[in-house]
């Protein structure tokens, strides 16, 4: 067996979020973390950490002591201005090498992704990929994560007993938000970042960051799938008369119809709306866990035998090019019968 | 550099679409099913191709299982690569993320004067996609993950890769030796060349590897070599819906519909 560069003598018993910024904002994962692992933390009576890269983010340390961390390790340094999985993961490396954390949780979004992957082989530690729940045994101490097996309906557990830290990846909208407490207090500690230019390998070139779609917090969602053939203008009309957002299954985003930011599903968001409407979509497993959170699911799909409608509580059976236009017609406000005046 | 050396990581999955749950014990039955190349892995594989196409150079397939995963790997061959790797033991078994990506780098180190090492974003059956940035830290390489299009300077021995990001995109670049993940459905995978596909089978050039031929320690690899244990396995419980057809006449049904939804909001 290998031994990780810690191991479980030397650790210190705390959760930590890895949290990711990002023009100034934490991103939503990390609000969803920190309200997972304070609940975690309490249970088995450790600290709630996080662990903040940037330049200029302290005003974001006190965020995330609003949303439960009790200890903030801020590194801040020029050359974190911009995410590099060179200068994020090794300045990271260095904080848990002084601190030794228990356990580590990141968001499994792209960057974070890559330090996480990186930070397992060079602690030679585990790590465990989009989990959709986490436990924390407070007697042994041992974080239990839960992942979706192949094709999704089986669940697995996984621990890593000997290696620290115990570190999990989750995808956005697992786990809800909780509200931020302003007057909680907490700890900032400054981590003197020594960085030089030839450590970073990697050049931006070019960056365009454009509007930022959330998923993980609309209330309504429209959600179309291969049988809509790329009409997402109908979903799109159907979901500014309800205030909602438009969703896609993975095939319309593969085929470049839709923003891949609008994925609903395991490699994609899980949403928690309260209706989902979800058209021609047939109900593969892999996408159904990202509505498995819905209050409501209303299913609208041609094949009354296709699998969607098991996990819907209201079945259409019906063509989505009809049963749409029609749906949007009823809603439409009719048009005000203006009195001209006779004045 | 005389050529660009190019390593494209495959394995070898279950088809989803042929897994089937048991509709009584809700276990997968995966025996039924037939196996294909992991779709994601033939996009990085086409971006190899086309790379050469480009540049020149060579393109080597890499890939650890058991030796029903070579004719898989011939398929791959007659699409236009030029060599494949099998690293085959019993001992490799059982292997997570850490015992892969060490695996998979032995190889790599085997293979020698390797420039580039492309992988497809996720596998289908783990989807995990935590495999290229493990591989790189191994190899002490670069690396750039999502790429949907890239761009070598042979001479400078850089790569610029272009990924999205939230609402946009960037592009960065690193130097060679570098990992990159190739984002899933980015390029359209070549159809095989059955002239070559009739060579493929006939040359050897197909190379298997065990844990002996890498110079591998035992404490490594497979399931010695994880950290992760799987301590249970437990049915997905699905939040339980009403599944309540609406029935009617078109214009009932809509009509229902709109207010079952004005009602929800």
């Amino acid at each position: 067996m290998v031994a990780s560069l810690y191991g479980v003598d030397e650790e210190q018993k705390a959760v930590w979020v890895f949290l990711e910024q990002e023009g100034g904002k934490l991103t939503g994962v990390c609000l969803e973390l920190l309200a997972k692992g304070r609940r975690l933390a309490d249970q088995a009576g450790w600290q709630l950490g996080g662990l903040l890269l940037g330049r200029g983010v302290a005003e974001l340390a006190q965020v995330a002591i609003a949303h439960g961390a009790d200890e903030v390790i801020l590194a801040e340094h020029p050359l974190l201005e911009l995410f590099t999985v060179d200068g994020y993961s090794r300045v990271t490396f260095e904080v848990l090498m002084q601190y030794k954390p228990s356990v580590l949780l990141l968001g499994a979004t792209p960057n974070s992704r890559d330090v996480a992957g990186r930070l397992a082989v060079r602690l030679r530690t585990g790590l465990n990929a989009d989990c959709t729940d986490l436990r924390l045994d407070a007697d042994t101490g041992l974080l239990i994560s839960e992942v979706t097996g192949f094709g999704g309906g089986i669940l697995a557990l996984l621990e890593s007993p000997d290696h620290r830290p115990q570190m999990s990846t989750v995808r956005p909208g697992v786990f809800p938000r909780g509200e931020p407490d302003r007057r909680r207090q907490g700890k900032v500690v400054r981590f003197p970042v020594e960085l030089t230019d030839d450590v970073i390998h990697t050049r931006i070139a070019e960056r365009i960051i454009g509007e930022e779609r959330d998923l993980t917090q609309a209330e309504v969602l429209v959600i179309g799938g291969r049988g809509i053939e790329g009409h997402f203008d109908l979903m799109q009309d159907l979901a500014d008369l309800i205030g909602g957002e438009v969703g896609s299954t993975r095939p319309p985003v593969d085929e470049g119809q839709v923003e891949r930011e609008r994925m609903v599903g395991q490699t994609g968001v899980v949403c928690r709306p309260k209706v989902a409407i979800v058209c021609g979509v047939s109900g593969a497993f892999h996408f159904v866990v990202g509505i498995q959170e819905a209050d409501t699911v209303i299913a609208i799909n041609s094949d009354p035998e296709a699998p969607i409608f098991e996990f819907a509580d209201y079945c259409i059976v019906g063509d989505v090019f009809e049963v749409v236009p029609a749906l949007v017609a009823a809603l439409r406000p009719a048009p005000e019968v203006s009195e001209v005046s006779h004045g | 550099m005389a050529e660009l050396h190019m390593v494209v990581c495959v394995k070898v999955v279950p088809k989803p679409e042929e897994i089937r749950v048991d509709p009584e014990t809700r276990l997968l039955e995966r025996a039924g099913a037939r196996s294909e190349i992991n779709p994601p892995d033939m996009n990085a594989l086409e971006m190899a191709l086309d790379l050469k196409d480009r540049y020149g150079g060579r393109v080597s397939l890499l890939s650890m299982g058991p030796p029903f995963f070579e004719p898989y790997l011939r398929v791959a061959l007659a699409m236009g690569a030029d060599h494949a790797y099998l690293l085959s033991d019993r001992d490799f078994a059982g292997a997570d993320t850490l015992a892969t990506t060490y695996t998979l780098a032995k190889g790599i180190q085997k293979i020698g004067q390797v420039d580039l090492i492309l992988c497809g974003e996720e596998s289908s059956d783990g989807a995990t996609g935590q495999v290229p940035p493990g591989l790189a830290e191994w190899l002490d390489a670069n690396q750039i993950t999502l790429v949907n299009r890239l761009d070598v300077d042979v001479k400078r021995q850089l790569i610029r890769g272009r990924r999205e990001i939230k609402g946009g995109y960037e592009v960065l670049e690193v130097r060679l030796p570098a990992v990159i993940s190739v984002q899933t459905a980015s390029n359209e995978p070549r159809f095989m060349d059955y002239r070559i596909k009739s060579q493929a089978s006939m040359e050897d050039r197909v190379t298997v590897w065990a844990k002996d031929d890498l110079g591998a320690e035992d404490s490594h690899i497979g399931l010695v070599g994880s950290p992760t244990r799987v301590s249970g396995l437990a049915q997905a419980s699905t939040h339980e819906r009403r599944r309540q057809f609406l029935e009617g006449a078109p214009e009932d049904i809509v009509g229902q519909l709109a207010s079952i939804l004005h009602e929800l909001s």
